[in-house]
């Protein structure tokens, strides 16, 4: 773990050409630092300015200044700056935080970093901004990890579900849950520590039918965990057939650029190729394999073992079959062993002579393999032509991402350890189910929602015994 | 100047407890209290124990405490509350004569060697380079001493409120302390301030108790503690009745004379026992609030309507009190209060009760902000028994929140904000399922006779019971039988294969209890109910018992990573102005406790792990 004490510095606004760029300082040195390498047009130190206002100033430079130098105004101006302070605790990190706006350009802001960090500051690590506001107690867990996500978002889809994350939408609805059996558990504690009092208290259906609907919410935001990394990291898309039926052509026209080398001679493809490409909204990650065949080439062997790798953890498998030809055993063989995933059956080479048509397929398919239909799907395609390759993109969407998030109002789950923590309060609220089914003590069904309540407790990064006490006696007249 | 080892100040329920254990473990012990007549009095209602309560007086017996022998002599009813739940919630609750109480408490005292009681108002403690070195009285002797416990109770600066008239005092008809507080503010403790209330006490001869319901003690009496093998007095029934709406609109339109409600009182009270007035304003919808009557000696003529305390004017709580069922005729013997008082937060202690203030002088009871005869017996102690081992330059005890309530209580204490004086639930208790009132004693007891407080004899008595357990589970694990053996036997289905089954087996089923398998055990059955309870509740609470375990497991590696007493907070980077101030005050000892005080973030930890790592390989 990296120290906590230093001053980080990093480019904040995208790489490229721009009208702007921004480069971030973050720590208690953030203004002396900054001040070694800005002067401000109204003469003032960087240390005496206003908070959160801008201020017009010059970056100075050369390629070993001195902060005397800076002084003297002798070192080279290279560029006209905006300069904000945003003092500690109320920037984005929690510390002292300096941001100089320089005109865009790659050039520009590396140099206002290198001199930076030639005043004392750091490089800052990848999301270390946001974990320094995280450590600061500026963000929950589930904020700091949105945060992270709306900085990789590599996608319109993923980008929304991290700012549906940043405004707490996962916690809302994490924090709804929790409420509630904050209120359940109240009913089921006070049964037992007011149970003189002259109280009613919770009936064991209307607790039940509660519990089970709380379970039933949070195993569909469980299930929403497998879309939400989907959403998250693009769909793992792995293009696979036997050789030379024209899986890398079929790469190069749904990027619709020469990415892959292309040739007649079967075996040419010995690596697997990673490319992406977006369709509405959703990132598709494309694996070209090598072609699977028998061979006794070291180098094409390889090549396969990587390709059964990438089929292994893929969304969604393009299996590709040439239309042209007669289908072969070895064609065969792959629609009965590579059925664990949602795969679309692409006929290629539609520009060419058919030697068998997609009803044939389709019988053969069903023939061969008895899973259920709608996991499979059929596009005729042309890689030379550019026929199918559109449906063919939405069909590997479709396939992965399904219908629920287009509707776009439901939370979904996207990390882990949210997805860890939810089966954990799951597990916990069937086994208080069980309790009560198996007439347990009280105590022993509240053991359980305690067990759920931390759990859920545990995403939004709060804990606490307290809330059910104070839940206590808000609703119940205690104290004969 | 005269000299011992010990002085306590009070003799409250704290004072008592922290006296005799002191004084058992072999220490020169004074005990300086305002009216030695009115040592180990119940102020408010007559009862010990309850859910939690109980848990503390069993633990406080296993220890070797007094309370629990103490209230069997004293108790009129004995009732075992909770029994359909389930073990760990079950707790005793028992009815007093508060004459028999404190009378026979005094006894034990007066027979204690090595203590001696003295009438007298302490009004400074004195200190040398932060160190006790005795204390003043009002009178102006001085007594030298190495360990003062303060159970001050609600004395310090008591001010009690009936309707708009308030005067000094720290129960009704005694003085309150006076002196003492400032002494504290010039040792710079921060002082805090709460309230409690009473009911009015009732004449036994006004009361119509026809038209009250009933409630009797359990058939059988069982008694507090592990020790005691007969109890003495007669048994007697309380009664039931209910407040109604005519009542509560009495107090609603008299809540302008209500010191609560025109800002004459500001101190917090609890929640958990709030007054009639504070309970008609807030549940404005409930149209009616139990009321038990109590009697407060037996034979004798004073009686505590529990539910209705107050500190409305003195008309107001006769016009009310009139409106109730039987009470129409009511003739009060003395009007309910409330009283306000000091105390001092005790995030200001250590984990034994010392103060970080001042070494040797620790608090007890009401002035930690407490309330209850319980919790201040249970402090008491775990200061005599501190402020002892301190004296003779041993290590502390220092129970945790798996061992004990009395680790809940103190750890809460410190870490925790009260906003409210502090009673115990069995929901503070996160190892509810271990922490019971039947295993207080295996529990404790071992710690009670190292410490001196446990007679050998009982020890073995106690090592006896657990063996017989012991055995007894082993009975059952090798004893076997089949499923319509047992159908004839007990006349009920059961279903399950019609293998051989192990008695233990059998056991686990909710249906069927330790009764049932005496036709099993060939007329050789154990007949002792702590022994039969033990192993059932063993057998069939097994799972979640082990899962507690697991848990408990978890909490001792948090607790074990300790946090250095003189820790830089100041010193770490990103802490808010709020935490660092929260753990400079508490001065966590361990990671487990600074994560329990309120206010500081699972963020803040993340900090503080990172800081202590980086504390450990910089030194």
């Amino acid at each position: 773990m990296s120290a906590l004490d230093d001053t980080i510095c990093a480019v904040a606004t995208p790489s490229g050409e721009g009208g702007v760029g921004i480069v971030r300082v973050s720590g208690s040195q953030a203004l002396p630092i900054a001040s070694q390498v800005v002067r401000l047009r109204c003469g003032k130190p960087l240390s005496d300015i206003t908070s959160h206002q801008l201020y017009l100033g010059k970056f100075l430079w050369d390629q070993y200044p001195t902060s005397d130098r800076v002084k003297q105004g002798t070192a080279t101006v290279l560029d006209e700056v905006l300069v904000v302070a945003m003092r500690a605790p109320r920037s984005y990190t929690g510390e002292d935080v300096v941001e100089v706006h320089g005109h865009g350009g790659p050039l520009i802001v590396q140099a206002i970093c290198e001199a930076l960090t030639q005043a004392g500051a750091r490089m800052a690590e990848p999301g270390e901004f946001t974990k320094r506001a995280f450590l600061n107690g500026r963000l929950d867990l589930t904020q700091a990890e949105a945060v992270l996500d709306t900085i990789q978002a590599n996608s319109l889809h993923s980008l929304k579900l991290a700012q549906e994350h940043l405004q707490g939408g996962l916690s809302g609805v994490i924090q709804g849950h929790r409420d509630t059996l904050v209120k359940l558990l109240a009913h089921v504690e006070a049964g037992m520590d007011f149970g003189e009092e002259d109280i009613q208290f919770i009936e064991q259906h209307e607790l039940k039918e509660k519990l089970r609907k709380m379970v039933g919410a949070i195993e569909k935001l469980i299930e929403s965990a497998q879309e939400g990394r989907i959403i998250r990291e693009g769909i793992r898309t792995v293009i696979l057939g036997r050789p030379n039926v024209g899986k890398s052509s079929l790469l190069n026209a749904i990027l619709d650029v020469d990415r892959a080398i292309v040739s007649k001679i079967p075996g040419t493809t010995r690596d697997v190729l990673e490319e992406s490409v977006t369709v509405e909204g959703v990132m598709i990650r494309l694996f070209d394999t090598a072609g699977l065949r028998e061979t006794t080439d070291e180098l094409e062997q390889e090549g396969m073992t990587r390709a059964e790798e990438a089929i292994k953890q893929a969304d969604v498998l393009i299996m590709t079959f040439d239309q042209s030809q007669p289908l072969t055993e070895q064609d065969l063989g792959f629609i009965t062993r590579y059925n664990q995933q949602p795969r679309v059956m692409i006929l290629n080479k539609y520009d060419l002579p058919r030697r068998f048509s997609l009803d044939d397929f389709h019988r053969i398919v069903k023939e061969n393999d008895s899973r259920d239909e709608h996991e499979t799907a059929y596009v005729q395609a042309s890689a030379v032509t550019g026929e199918g390759i559109d449906q063919l993109k939405r069909t590997i969407k479709k396939l992965a991402v399904g219908k629920r998030h287009e509707a776009g109002d439901s939370v979904l789950v996207s990390r882990l350890r949210h997805k860890v923590l939810l089966q954990q309060a799951a597990e916990a609220l069937h086994n208080a189910l069980a309790a009560i089914d198996d007439t347990q003590s009280a105590e022993c069904v509240a053991l359980d929602l305690r067990v759920a309540l931390q759990a859920l407790g545990q995403i939004v990064g709060i804990v606490t015994n307290e809330d059910i006490l104070d839940q206590i006696f808000r609703e119940f007249c205690i104290g004969k | 100047m005269k000299e011992c080892d010990i002085v306590i100040v009070g003799g409250g329920h704290a004072g008592c407890e922290a006296a005799l254990a002191a004084a058992r473990m072999g220490c020169q012990v004074l005990l300086l209290t305002i009216d030695p007549q009115k040592i180990a009095q119940m102020p408010c209602n007559p009862a010990v124990g309850g859910i939690g309560k109980g848990h503390l007086v069993k633990e406080l017996d296993a220890l070797g405490g007094e309370m629990g022998v103490n209230t069997d002599k004293a108790g009129i009813q004995f009732r075992i509350l909770n029994t359909r739940k389930g073990p760990a919630v079950r707790a005793t609750r028992v009815q007093c004569d508060k004459e028999l109480y404190a009378t026979s408490m005094q006894e034990t005292l007066a027979k204690q060697e090595n203590l001696t009681i003295v009438a007298g108002t302490v009004d400074r403690i004195l200190t040398n380079n932060g160190a006790v070195t005795g204390v003043r009285t009002s009178t102006g002797d001085t007594m030298a001493t190495r360990a003062v416990v303060l159970t001050s109770g609600t004395f310090l600066k008591g001010l009690m409120h009936i309707g708009l008239t308030h005067l000094p005092g720290g129960r009704a008809g005694e003085l309150s302390a006076e002196h003492l507080s400032d002494c504290m503010l010039d040792f710079g403790f921060e002082i805090g301030r709460l309230k409690t209330g009473t009911p009015p006490r009732l004449d036994r001869d006004s009361i119509n108790f026809d038209v009250m319901a009933p409630q009797p003690g359990d058939p059988v009496p069982r008694p507090f503690s592990f020790k005691t093998q007969h109890i003495p007095n007669p048994q007697i029934d309380c009664h039931i009745t209910f407040t109604n709406e005519q009542g509560h609109d009495i107090i609603k339109n008299n809540l302008d004379r209500s010191p609560m409600y025109c800002g004459v009182i500001e101190s917090t009270g609890p929640r958990y026992c709030p007054s009639i007035e504070d309970k008609v304003v807030r549940f404005a919808d409930k149209s009616s609030h139990q009321i038990f009557m109590e009697p407060e000696v037996l034979g004798g003529r004073s009686y505590y309507p529990n539910g209705i305390s107050t500190s409305l004017p003195i008309d107001v709580q006769q016009a009310f009190v009139k409106t109730i069922a039987g009470l129409e005729r009511a003739v009060f013997l003395r009007p309910g209060y409330a009283v306000e008082y000091d105390y001092f937060p005790p995030r200001q202690l250590h984990e034994t009760l010392e103060t970080k203030l001042v070494k040797g002088l620790f608090h007890a009871g009401q002035i930690n902000g407490t309330s209850g005869y319980e919790e201040a017996a249970a402090q008491g102690m775990m200061a005599g028994i501190n402020a002892a081992l301190r004296a003779k330059e041993k290590a502390p005890l220092i129970l945790d929140r798996s061992q004990a309530y009395m680790g809940v209580l103190i750890d809460d204490l410190i870490t925790k904000d009260a906003r409210e004086p502090y009673r115990m639930f069995t929901s503070r208790a996160e190892y509810r399922l271990i922490l019971r009132e039947d295993n207080a004693d295996y529990r404790l007891k071992e710690i009670g006779y190292r410490l001196g407080l446990i007679s050998q004899q009982e020890f073995v008595a106690f090592q006896q019971k657990w063996e017989k357990i012991d055995k007894e589970l082993h009975r059952l694990g090798s004893t076997h039988t089949k499923i319509p053996e047992l159908e004839r036997q007990t006349h009920i289905t059961f279903d399950g294969p019609a293998t051989s089954t192990s008695l233990l087996q059998l056991l686990r089923r909710p249906e069927l209890s330790y009764k049932d398998l005496h036709p099993f055990l060939h007329g050789e059955e154990e007949t002792d109910v702590e022994v039969t309870e033990a192993v059932e509740i063993a057998v069939k609470y097994e799972g979640y018992i082990k899962r507690q375990q697991e848990v408990i497991e978890q909490f001792k590696k948090l607790e074990h990573r300790r946090v250095p007493e003189d820790f830089d907070y100041q010193g770490i980077k990103g802490f808010s102005n709020e935490v660092a101030e929260k753990l400079k005050k508490v001065r966590p000892s361990s990671i487990g406790q600074a994560s329990r005080i309120s206010g500081v973030t699972p963020a803040a930890i993340s900090l503080l792990l990172v800081a202590l790592e980086r504390h450990k390989k910089a030194s």
